[in-house]
């Protein structure tokens, strides 16, 4: 479904050239459920930046459903893939009702019927009719979110790109959005690339993983090696001592990479 | 609002309502809800009382003003105030209170027209110089910064000198130096706005420049852009003003509030009224527009919302 | 439950918050107490807990618009409620210290670490510049920094979230306090550096022998870092617990937050998903926002 090879991005030159995202490759499987974890700077968000093509500085290649992706999408991609962002205040256009934000995609696509597929998808992500009039900030982080998932349904896309969806959330409210996203990916067959920090929510909600650090892949792994603790790599073994809380002695060994 | 009392009458609960029904009723709401916040600021109103005022008198002119405000008597010159003349006559023996009267259209004419020409140029150059960035931006603001190199009066003094004088003249030329601020604003405001996830977001959906400039941009821009223009009005017309004063905006015989203040310059002393009258309304419109601005920008500024 | 175990340091009784808004009174934290000694204690809550005002109530850093009332905030003997500002002044630097989440805001952009650190101490002590200096060095040390010397000639904009929040724990404990209130001050941190940098905190509290109040979200990490939790939802606090004894906690909140982590070796299904009662507030909920 989704194939990168050989992914490089490189932030601006000379001096401050910065090779954020290096060799990255990876095979996402139609309706699988891919991870990317990794800590701040490891260029996970940027690979899906690339992905998404709001990045084209990129060099190597991306294909979805075996087409090569050029730096410029043609329109019929984005009906093919769809994003969800990390901060629900800052997704949603301030000035625009739920409404108008929804609409948006239909008028851009000329999909017709736009109140039926508003209704619906609003209804999909668990939002009544209530709400579709109201402006974000009538809106609590989690419905806004809710609303920015609707908002990537509402093209029916087939791969559902997740940037931190729930980092931003109380935990209550994490665990509602991720059974929301569960849900919506069992009932419309998506494919999902989710990003996040955190190693339960990506091994909650994916079956293969991959770590980066520093721009790197540093190993794919699949969820049982991340519950057993198979790990190759010491990175992904202090990666996963880390997320299981505190403990003082565990810190002295940790290295930096 | 879920705590509004219940005997809350119709219309206001149908505009303060947590779950509109429709984009209307959501956008009157949150009218109505600016309109309370811009009541709250008692001199914003006094501005826009002031303004009204002014709206109506040139509307009215004619049956406000008592006299012709272009008919010359000079029989009745230098009259000081008085029960017929309110604000006294000129050096011409005109009624200086119907001129104001007749005065105020012309005001109103240079800065609805200023606004309208200088506002969507500025909005234009700013959003599109700010959202595609690079060799675009260079070469638009490079073009502002021209245009803000020189000063105001003098840069409007010049185009006026070229075109020649006249009122018409005079609301070009201060059109074309009135439109830099505003393009700048504007740029600014798109910059920050450029790389917000609600911008990526609807890239992402595939809309294309022209679509997320002027519908997801430029209504963002437009309240800064609406607090800045009537903060300017006041310059506006004072520029206008000075020209007048110079006598390269509306010509003799024609009641302009600036053109007024230089004629009376010569009977500052002995007549004082010539030049105050007219000076006294020039200062009071500035104020109001001042007024007006602070409080919009109250009510406006998209920092204050959510 | 409520008593600490040594000799206690603050004791609070019925602290209560309210703020004025247009809809009316906003109670943010109602009738909290809470009594520490030398101890690391959590409080943990989702946001509008009220669990961050009460760490700026004890400290009197609210808005003079906040309503602040309570029975009693005792620190060491002195009654915060009726101290001067003066006196207040030498509570928040000798007595009370507080970390905030982003270091950027709280140094000052324009002058070097070391000089902020140094000037920390020589408020509090009557030293010479070089003796300061001394002292600076060696608290940058026991936050193990590496290289001390150079760091202390560092602009706050060329040092990492990591080193940024150790420099504020440095110039936080260099006027040795006995209390040190930390508001999420790992939270914009990765996880392996958020470990470091408590590893730190840890350390110094236990040398030092000072108590600590940890303010956080994250319900897990407190339970490993600290050795009690206060639970606050709403503005109450809805239990106390031993850290060790959180996973036996009856309190259907506690066992709510508990429960709607997603796991590492969880099995996946729906994660059940907080049940909220305002019977856990209280009767007095009406003007309670979120």
């Amino acid at each position: 479904m989704l194939k990168v090879d050989n992914l490089n991005v490189v932030f601006g030159h000379g001096a401050d050239k910065n090779h954020a995202v290096k060799e990255v490759s990876f095979l996402v499987n139609r309706g699988e459920s891919f991870g990317l974890v990794g800590e701040s700077g490891s260029g996970k968000s940027t690979v899906l930046n690339c992905i998404s093509g709001l990045l084209s500085n990129w060099y190597g290649s991306i294909e979805v459903d075996g087409a090569p992706l050029s730096h410029k999408r043609p329109i019929s991609f984005y009906h093919k893939v769809q994003m969800v962002f990390q901060d629900p205040y800052g997704s949603l256009h301030p000035r625009h009702t739920i409404d108008a934000t929804l609409k948006e995609p239909i008028a851009i696509h000329k999909l017709g019927d736009a109140n039926q597929r508003v209704e619906r998808v609003l209804s999909e992500v668990g939002l009544g009719p209530q709400f579709r009039f109201r402006y974000p900030h009538q809106l609590s982080g989690g419905q806004r979110q809710r609303v920015a998932v609707a908002r990537a349904l509402i093209l029916e896309p087939e791969i559902v790109l997740l940037d931190e969806p729930t980092s931003a959330l109380d935990v209550s409210i994490q665990a509602e959005v991720l059974n929301l996203l569960q849900e919506i990916r069992r009932e419309r067959s998506l494919t999902y690339v989710l990003v996040s920090h955190d190693l339960a929510v990506v091994s909650h909600m994916c079956d293969t993983i991959s770590v980066m650090n520093q721009g790197e892949t540093v190993e794919i792994i699949n969820r049982e090696q991340l519950q057993t603790g198979e790990l190759k790599e010491s990175y992904t073994r202090q990666l996963l001592v880390a997320s299981r809380g505190y403990d003082r002695q565990a810190i002295d060994q940790f290295q930096d990479f | 609002m879920s705590q509004q009392s219940p005997q809350m009458n119709g219309t206001k609960a149908w505009l303060l309502t947590d779950t509109p029904g429709s984009a209307f009723q959501a956008a009157s709401g949150r009218f109505y809800l600016g309109l309370l916040d811009f009541f709250r600021n008692r001199l914003a109103v006094v501005g826009l009382l002031i303004i009204v005022t002014l709206v109506i008198t040139a509307l009215f002119a004619p049956l406000i003003a008592p006299y012709d405000p272009v008919a010359a008597n000079l029989a009745n010159r230098l009259q000081p105030l008085s029960a017929d003349h309110w604000f006294g006559t000129d050096e011409l023996g005109r009624d200086i209170f119907s001129r104001i009267v007749w005065g105020s259209r012309l005001t109103l004419y240079v800065i609805i027209l200023v606004a309208i020409i200088a506002a969507p140029v500025g909005i234009l150059v700013g959003t599109v110089a700010g959202f595609f960035g690079g060799i675009i931006d260079t070469v638009l603001m490079r073009i502002t910064d021209i245009f803000l190199a020189f000063p105001k009066l003098i840069l409007a003094l010049a185009f006026v000198a070229a075109l020649g004088p006249g009122i018409e003249n005079a609301i070009i030329a201060i059109a074309i130096t009135s439109w830099p601020p505003y393009a700048r604003i504007s740029r600014a405001e798109t910059i920050t706005i450029r790389n917000s996830d609600f911008i990526r977001a609807i890239r992402l959906q595939g809309a294309g420049p022209l679509r997320i400039i002027t519908k997801h941009i430029m209504p963002l821009c437009l309240s800064s852009l609406i607090v800045r223009v009537t903060l300017d009005m006041a310059g506006i017309i004072l520029t206008a003003a000075g020209l007048g004063f110079l006598g390269l905006g509306a010509q003799p015989p024609s009641p302009e509030w600036g053109a007024m203040t230089s004629a009376g310059r010569s009977f500052i002393l002995d007549q004082w009224w010539l030049i105050t009258m007219p000076g006294t309304a020039i200062f009071v419109v500035s104020l109001a527009f001042n007024l007006l601005g602070d409080g919009l920008r109250e009510v406006l500024d998209p920092k204050s919302d959510s | 439950m409520n008593e600490p175990m040594n000799e206690t340091l603050l004791r609070v009784k019925n602290l209560s918050v309210s703020f004025p808004s247009p809809k009316g009174e906003v109670t943010a934290v109602k009738n909290v107490s809470l009594a520490m000694g030398k101890e690391k204690i959590g409080i943990v809550g989702e946001s509008g807990s009220g669990k961050s005002v009460t760490g700026r109530a004890i400290l009197r850093l609210l808005p003079s618009y906040a309503r602040i009332e309570a029975d009693q905030i005792v620190y060491q003997g002195h009654d915060l409620q009726r101290c001067s500002e003066k006196e207040m002044r030498r509570i928040r630097g000798m007595g009370i210290s507080m970390v905030m989440q982003d270091p950027k805001y709280s140094l000052n952009p324009v002058r070097t670490v070391g000089k902020q650190i140094s000037e920390a101490y020589t408020i509090h002590h009557q030293v010479s510049k070089d003796e300061a200096k001394v002292q600076t060095l060696k608290m940058l040390e026991a936050v193990r920094i590496r290289n001390p010397e150079q760091v202390y000639r560092l602009y706050p904009h060329e040092v990492s979230g990591g080193m940024g929040q150790r420099i504020m724990i440095a110039m936080m404990l260099i006027p040795d306090p006995g209390l040190l209130i930390a508001d999420e001050p790992t939270s914009a941190l990765d996880v392996t550096v958020q470990l470091q940098v408590l590893a730190i905190l840890d350390d110094l509290v236990s040398e030092r022998g000072m108590g600590l109040i940890f303010i956080s979200h994250d319900l897990e990490l407190v339970s490993s870092f600290c050795d009690r939790i206060i639970i606050m939802y709403g503005g109450r606090i809805m239990e106390i617990i031993e850290a060790a004894k959180l996973q036996n906690s009856r309190h259907p909140y506690t066992r709510g937050l508990l429960n709607c982590l997603p796991k590492i070796d969880g099995d996946r299904t729906q994660l059940p998903v907080l049940e909220r009662d305002d019977a856990w507030l209280g009767d007095d909920n009406h003007n309670l926002t979120g």
